[in-house]
Formats: structure tokens, sequence, C-alpha cells
């Protein structure tokens, strides 16, 4: 990649890094990687999970060293101590998961760590507020600063994260897979957001593996693949397949084909339930649903909606407060995880770290994580056969493409992608009569989603009944016969999967359909 | 960041793989006997009268190594230190298999009184049987009695959440007193001019080797490979770990949390019983109610120094058993107060917790830290759990 663009005036760079490279032990994680930023530039760097971005952007923001090469700011080297040494150079970080605090208000949240000073002892509250006041104008997002972080949208809480980093005066704002946890709704919000940044001057790199999105925001598109530079593209030259074969180095298929589906019997039926979180607050309140064998029910919902505590529910990780569950004609309600999974219940979990692994533990042992006091893994249940262990890990290691150094390996030690890929491999491996699916390919690039994607048809032409939970409404279209939109803790809504219009469900999801008439909530056969 | 790692040599990360187990435990050591030794030289600055000696701390050093292993090495100076590390190595297994698990057991120290007595008042009832019955009987008793010092604070926290270094401080204080009321008592010699209890006679250990080398000496190194097996290759130590490590996955996993707190906090006291039955069929034979031990305590630092690990724990113990048994020939040779080891040993804990500190010092970014996980000491699996309501 060159640093000048053939036809183009030259320009003074933003930021520019050139030949970066950090090795880690056995990993090279960035292999002279360059990177140019313009000024008014919002620049996409593309990559699968574990290809090098958050390394480069560490980098960036001083929370590593890079072993070769250097960063150039407005065409100056310039050596990045740290963090706050990134700051006072105008580059900020919004990171996937807010560095806010809830129980403090905007302004409070923006001031930490750069108050300013009326006197030596107390904070200039009336000029910081001003300052926020005048930003959020400029950039069309007024906010009140004295209301509390923890009372506002997901939305608008990233917003305050790049009022922090305005705040601070930043010209390079790198964000960190800003959509990941937002509705498309509030995607289109943000862009319009970073697009006045960009206007303004400011640079922003957006961090991401999602291909349309990135289309639609950037103007200059980099991707990264095993730590090395793998092409540039800008959005106008370019399309979703192009990126994703750079992405991951061979051609994918990013919807997979569904094919037809063929319900029969009813295997879960949910009549009633009610289900409280862990506060004592009722989050799922009175859920009606029927999820036949052999067909996918997707679940659209914005993330708290109730939907985990639904799934932990049905799994046996809740006790719901009311209602009914059956699972092929048997009364389930309330029975333990150990039970459901031995009546053929798999579930893969939103939070892998939290529920689906043991990071410290190694991949034969995460393997076995649900099974282990079964034959052959265990011998008359008390001890453990660890040949039959390791071999079992070797097959699904390979079956599933579990890209691991050996199956001795720590879980902690392998990509988000393939983490997950140990915990559908561990669950998806056997005949099953439900499948639950909470989240199954949150933060997952194109070529895991895609294998995810096909193996979730596979069992459901095997003949398990799948539910499926997801934020990403494109996921749930896709793969879903019927689509129930769950808002407020209730179904506010059952559409055909293959008929369902994004846009609409897209406003269900938000409002819960109460700005429109809302469709009875009745079963849509699927075709 | 994970592009597949290029295969190193197999000795070359087998080495690496020792390095970071290890690093941070030495490291510890080290920097301890540093501190000890500048502690030595300001005492003797404040001490009137003395001509300034530099190499006190190197003589003191020397001192404490000859008594605990002899100078050159000899086998009764090394049987010293190994039955001064045989209950702390029992103590340190039980603390260290709560860890694992991830509950603080500061009970040992209670547990360890209790399977003193136990053992004493299991081997009163049988001292005039053959040994073959007796010194097992005694073991169960004494066993029996820490396991069921351990079972009280596990069953608390199962049943309603208390959480067990709360119940195991109190229980401490709970089994001084009892000891002592049982010794006075029930136990009592009657007539004997303070309270003292009759010996155990046959349920004795028998001496196996050198001046003192008894029994508990294998019973503490079989412990070592009975936990190893326990924690590594049954499905009971798989959920014992898994509920340590990730309380949430143990429960997704389908495993019975509060089966394994009561479980894991009954086998934490009956090793710590265990060691209770060997410092008193081993060596006293009888007890008395100013026995005064901090074994139990002494433990705690054990099992953080061995990170948990059966063998971890051996080694920690026969430091912290070598220590112990060098010491009075420190205080007499070189004139240091026997009390430095307990500064050692505490500033050992000190340099292990301030992990991060060290971490950054030396720059070890693989190795992992006595303490397997901050977590350790403030997670509970049992409040993460919903209430039926």
């Amino acid at each position: 990649m060159t640093t000048e663009v053939p036809g183009e005036p030259q320009q003074a760079l933003a930021l520019e890094m050139r030949g970066i490279t950090k090795r880690y032990p056995g990993v090279v994680a960035n292999d002279h990687i360059d990177l140019v930023v313009r000024p008014g530039e919002i620049h996409a760097l593309l990559g699968e999970n574990g290809a090098g971005k958050t390394t480069l952007m560490n980098i960036l923001y001083g929370l590593a060293r890079p072993d070769e090469g250097e960063i150039l700011l407005d065409g100056l080297p310039v050596r990045i101590s740290g963090p706050s040494d990134a700051i006072a150079r105008g580059i900020s970080m919004v990171h996937q998961h807010f560095m806010l605090v809830p129980v403090l208000s905007v302004a409070d949240n923006i001031l930490l760590g750069e108050e300013t000073m009326a006197n030596p002892v107390f904070i200039d509250q009336a000029e910081a507020r001003k300052r926020i006041r005048e930003l959020g104008r400029r950039f069309h997002f007024e906010i009140d600063p004295d209301v509390k972080v923890g009372s506002l949208s997901v939305g608008w809480q990233q917003r305050v994260e790049i009022l922090k980093a305005l705040y601070r005066q930043a010209r390079i704002l790198v964000l960190d897979e800003p959509t990941a946890v937002l509705t498309p709704q509030e995607t289109e919000e943000i862009f319009a957001v970073l697009r006045r940044l960009a206007a303004e001057g400011h640079s922003i790199v957006f961090i991401s593996h999602k291909l349309y999105e990135v289309l639609e925001i950037a103007d200059r598109i980099t991707v990264i693949r095993r730590g090395r530079v793998v092409g540039s593209r800008i959005p106008a030259e370019t399309d979703e397949d192009d990126l994703a074969e750079l992405m991951v180095g061979r051609e994918v298929q990013l919807i997979v084909d569904r094919g037809d589906s063929h319900p029969t019997d009813v295997a879960l039926k949910i009549e009633g339930l009610k289900v409280a979180d862990d506060r004592g607050s009722e989050v799922v309140r009175g859920v009606d649903l029927e999820v036949r064998a052999g067909e996918i029910l997707g679940i659209a919902g914005v993330a708290g909606n109730g939907q985990d505590e639904l799934v932990e529910a049905l799994i046996g990780l809740r006790k719901p407060s009311a209602g009914r569950v059956t699972l092929d004609g048997k009364d389930v309600t309330g029975k333990g995880p150990r039970h459901m999974n031995e009546a053929g219940v798999a579930f893969v979990p939103a939070d892998r770290h939290r529920f689906g692994l043991v990071l410290a533990f190694n991949v034969a042992d995460n393997l076995v994580l649900t099974s282990y006091y079964r034959s052959p893994y265990a011998r008359r249940g008390i001890l453990r056969n660890q040949t039959a262990i390791e071999a079992a890990a070797k097959k699904t290691t390979a079956a599933f493409d579990i890209r691991t150094p050996s199956v001795h390996s720590r879980a902690s030690r392998l990509s988000g992608g393939n983490q997950q890929k140990v915990v559908v491999g561990r669950e998806f491996d056997r005949k099953l009569s439900l499948l639950i699916l909470d989240q199954p390919t949150r933060g997952l690039d194109v070529g895991s989603i895609e294998f995810i994607h096909r193996r979730t048809i596979a069992q459901r032409d095997a003949g398990a009944a799948i539910l499926l939970v997801s934020a990403e409404l494109d996921e749930v279209l896709e793969l879903s016969d019927r689509i129930a939109v769950m808002f407020r803790g209730a179904v506010v809504a059952v559409v055909d999967g293959r008929t369902a219009d994004k846009n609409e469900v897209g406003l269900l999801m938000a409002t819960g359909g109460r700005d429109r008439t809302v469709p009875p909530p009745m079963e849509a056969q699927a075709s | 960041m994970t592009a597949p790692a290029a295969p190193v040599p197999r000795a070359r990360s087998l080495l690496r793989r020792l390095w970071a187990l290890t690093a941070q435990p030495l490291i510890a050591i080290v920097l301890a006997l540093l501190v000890g030794a500048v502690i030595i030289l300001a005492s003797e600055l404040v001490i009137p009268g003395q001509p300034f000696d530099p190499l006190l701390p190197a003589r003191a050093y020397i001192a404490l190594l000859q008594g605990a292993i002899g100078l050159p090495p000899a086998v009764n100076p090394i049987v010293g230190t190994l039955v001064a590390t045989a209950p702390l190595l029992l103590g340190g297994l039980s603390v260290g298999f709560g860890f694992k698990a991830g509950l603080f057991n500061i009970g040992a120290q209670g547990q360890f009184l209790m399977g003193a007595i136990g053992a004493v008042a299991a081997g009163i009832l049988v001292s005039s049987q053959p040994s073959s019955i007796a010194i097992p009987f005694a073991i169960a008793g004494g066993m029996l009695a820490g396991a069921i010092w351990g079972f009280i604070p596990g069953i608390l926290k199962a049943l309603s959440g208390a959480h067990e270094v709360v119940t195991t401080i109190m229980l401490n204080y709970v089994a001084i007193s009892l000891f002592a009321a049982i010794v006075a008592g029930p136990l009592a010699v009657p007539g004997a001019p303070s309270p003292i209890t009759p010996d155990v006679g046959n349920a004795a250990y028998p001496i196996l080797i050198g001046r003192g080398g008894h029994l508990g000496l294998l019973i503490a190194l079989g412990a070592v490979g009975v936990m190893g097996w326990l924690l590594y290759r049954t499905t009971f130590g798989f959920e014992v770990r898994t509920a340590g490590a990730n309380p949430d996955a143990a429960r997704y996993a389908g495993m019975r949390p509060r089966v394994l707190i009561v479980a894991t906090m009954a086998i934490c006291g009956a090793l710590a019983g265990l060691a209770g039955t060997g410092d008193v069929l081993g060596t006293q034979h009888h007890v008395t109610s100013s026995y005064g031990t901090t074994v139990g305590f002494d433990s705690i630092a054990v099992a953080l120094l061995g990170g948990s690990n059966p063998v971890g724990i051996l080694f920690a113990s026969l430091l912290f058993g070598a220590m112990r048994s060098g010491a009075s020939l420190m205080q007499i040779s070189a004139g240091i107060p026997a009390q430095l080891v307990d500064v050692l040993q505490a500033t050992i804990l000190l340099f292990l917790i301030a992990t991060p500190v060290l971490r950054r010092l030396f720059r070890l970014r693989g190795a992992k830290s006595g303490i397997d996980a901050p977590g350790t000491f403030t997670k509970t699996y049992v409040s993460g759990e919903p209430t039926p309501s």
C-alpha cells in the first residue's frame, strides 16, 4: 500500500501507521501493517476475529508497544506511551463495552478524569455543562448533561462515549464494533452522527466485521487477515462477496440457503411463562410459544427485553414464577439443567465466557463440560476416562473445524470464533429434540457465522426443534421459519420468517408495535 | 490474537510452562529473604553495644539451612524438617482443595484442633488394642471430627449463603474453646495438676526413620497423590474444579453447586483434621489445654504459595517446614530470634498477593499467580443461584 493516491492532490495525513509488527509468543499478531487515515475520513478496519484489528488499535492507543514500525500523526513520527498520552494527542477510543458509570450523570461521566477546575478545589460544573451542550448542538445530538447515564438507552450511552471523546478534543476517533449492541434504527442514527463528525474534519477508524455496515459508512476499507493487510477498497468498487472473500481468504456464502423445512409435532410448548430477573422484577411477562420439531423459531428483540431470562428458564438455570413448559408432551417446568440435558435439550448460551466455557480449562475438558459424567467419558460415573475424552475432542475439533494448537490448549487462548465453535461442537454433537441458541454468532466473523448457520440448518433437518434468540435481526430473518418479536417481556407478534419485512420487524422490536395496529399473536404456519 | 502458534520445541515449551508456574513463588521467596536480611541488619543498628556485622544475615540463613537439613545434610535434621512439614502439607492440601472449588477455608485451624481432639479421644478408647486396629480407628476419629468442623460451614453456605470466610473464622474460636473444655473435662486425667489427656498408647504412629520420623510422613505424602487423583482423575474433581473456575458454567453443565460446597468443605475439614491427627498420634501422643499451634493458619500461606496444586503445596510445605525446623538453630548460633521465620513467611505471602506489582516489576506476562484468580475470595456461587420463590 502506498501512502499517496495517484490523481489526488497530496494531503496531510491525519494518521499513518507504517510497518507495524507485533509478535506474541508463537503468534505474529500484526505483520508489517500499513494504515493510512486522512482527515475527515471514515476508515473501516475489517477482519475476522483474531485477525489483528484489536492489537493494531491497542498499539495506536498506547496499550501495546509495537516490535517494529512507526506511527505518524499529521506527518510527524510519535511515540505513544499510553492511553493518556494517546488522548492528549487527540486519539480517543470508544470501546465495545462502554466505560461509563451508570449512577453518574452525563456531565459527570464526561468530566471523569478530565475535570475542568474552577479553582484548585471545585470543578467548574457550569462551564463543563455549557461545553457539553455546545458539542451536542454542533453534532445534532443534544443531550441533557444532568440525566443519569444508567437511564439512557444503549444508543444514547454510546453517544455519551462519543461526546466524551469530543470533549477531550479527539481528532481521531476509534470505534470498536460500535453497532454490536444497537438496533438497526439506532445504527442509522449513530451513522448520521459519525458522518457529521467526519464532515467536521474528524477522522474515524471504524472496526467491524459486518460487511454491509462497512460498505454503508466507510470512505475506505482496509481488510486484515491473519495479521496482514490483504487489501484496501473503496465501497463503490467492491461488494459484500468481495470483502468476505478477502477477509476469510476463500469464497463465503453470506446467506446460507435454508432450504425447505418440514415441521412435524410440537416439541416445545410454553404457556403463560413468567420469569423474574436477578433483582426479582418480572422480565418475562406471560409468554406463549410453540416450537415444532424440524422448524426454527426465531425470537427477535432488542437485547434486554426478557429473551435471556426466557431461555435461562427453559434450560433450567432460572425458576419460572408462573406458567408451564412442556417438552415432547412431558411437563418440564422448573426442571434443572441436568434434567433438560438428558431430555435432549442443548443450549448455546449468549455469554460463552460466563456459561458456555471454563476458560481456564483446556479444549478437551470444555468439550465434555455437559457430558463428563457419561460413558465413555467416565467409567462407572466416577473415574474420568482421559483417553476417551481426548479421542472425542480430536474428533469434534476436526468435525467442527475448531482451530486450536491442540486439544490441550486452554480455551482462553482461542479466538472468539473458535471458542464459540467449542460450545457449538459440544452442544450440536448428538441427536437433539430441542436446540436453544442464544446469540449464537454474536461477535463472530462471516466465516464462523456461515459455519454455525449451516450446522443449525442441519440440526433442523435432522428433526430438532430450534429456538433462536438473536439481537441480530438479519440472522433471525435468514434462518427462521417463524419469527416471534419480544418487547418488554412479552411476545408482541409472530410473523412468517420467509416473508417478514425487515423494517416492520425492526419497528416492532423498537416500539412493541404500540404506534401501529398490533397483529394478533397468532401462529403463522411455516410454508 | 491467535493465529496458529508456531510449533515450539518441546523441551523449551516445557521449560517455559515450568517457569510460568514457578516464577512468581520463587521471586516472592527471594524477595522475602532479602527483606529478612534488611530487617536483620536494621535490628543490629537498634541493639546497642554490639559491633555491626554486615554478614549477619548470611550467617543467619546458613544457620537456618543447617538447622533444616544439616551441613553436610544429615538424617536427623532432615527428618525434623519432614516432621514439621507433614501437618503443613495436609493443612495446605485442605486449604488448596477449597481454593480449587472457589471456597476460602480459613477454618483449617479449627478443623486441625478438632482433628487433634478427635484422634486423642478415639485413640484413648483403643489405646490397649493392637496397633493395626488402634491406629486406623484413631485416624478415623480425627478425620471425622475435622470433617464435621468443615461440614458445618459447608451446609450453612449451601442452605443460607452464609459466607464460609465468616463462618469458619467464628468456628475457629468455637473450636479453641471446645478443645479446652474437652481436655479439661471428659478427657482429663483425674487428679493431674493441670488439664491433660491420657496417652493414646498403641494408637501412636510407629517411628519409621531417624529421630521422630513417624508414619504420618508417609500418610501426608500419600495424601498428595490421593488429592491429585481426586482433583484430576475423577468426575467429582472435575466438578469441583469447574465450580471453582466458573460457577456459572458449573450450573449450566448441570452440576449441583450446593452438594459440591458441602462435600468440598467436609473433605477440607477431614484433611485438616488428619493434620491434627498426625501431630497428636505422631509427636505428642496426648494433648494439654495449652496445646498451641498455628498450623491451620500457616496452611493458608502454604496453599497460596503452592498455587493450590497438590505438588506445588508439597514444595511449599517443605519450605515452610524447613524454616520452622531450622529456626531454633538459627536462634542459638546466630542469635536471631526464631520469630524471623514468621516474618519471612508473612513477607512471602505479601509478595505473592502483590502479584500485579510484581508482574509489572519483573515483566512476567504469562506467569500465573499463586492465587488462581482474584475472584477466589469474593466469588460465591450460591448467591448467583435464584432462590425458589
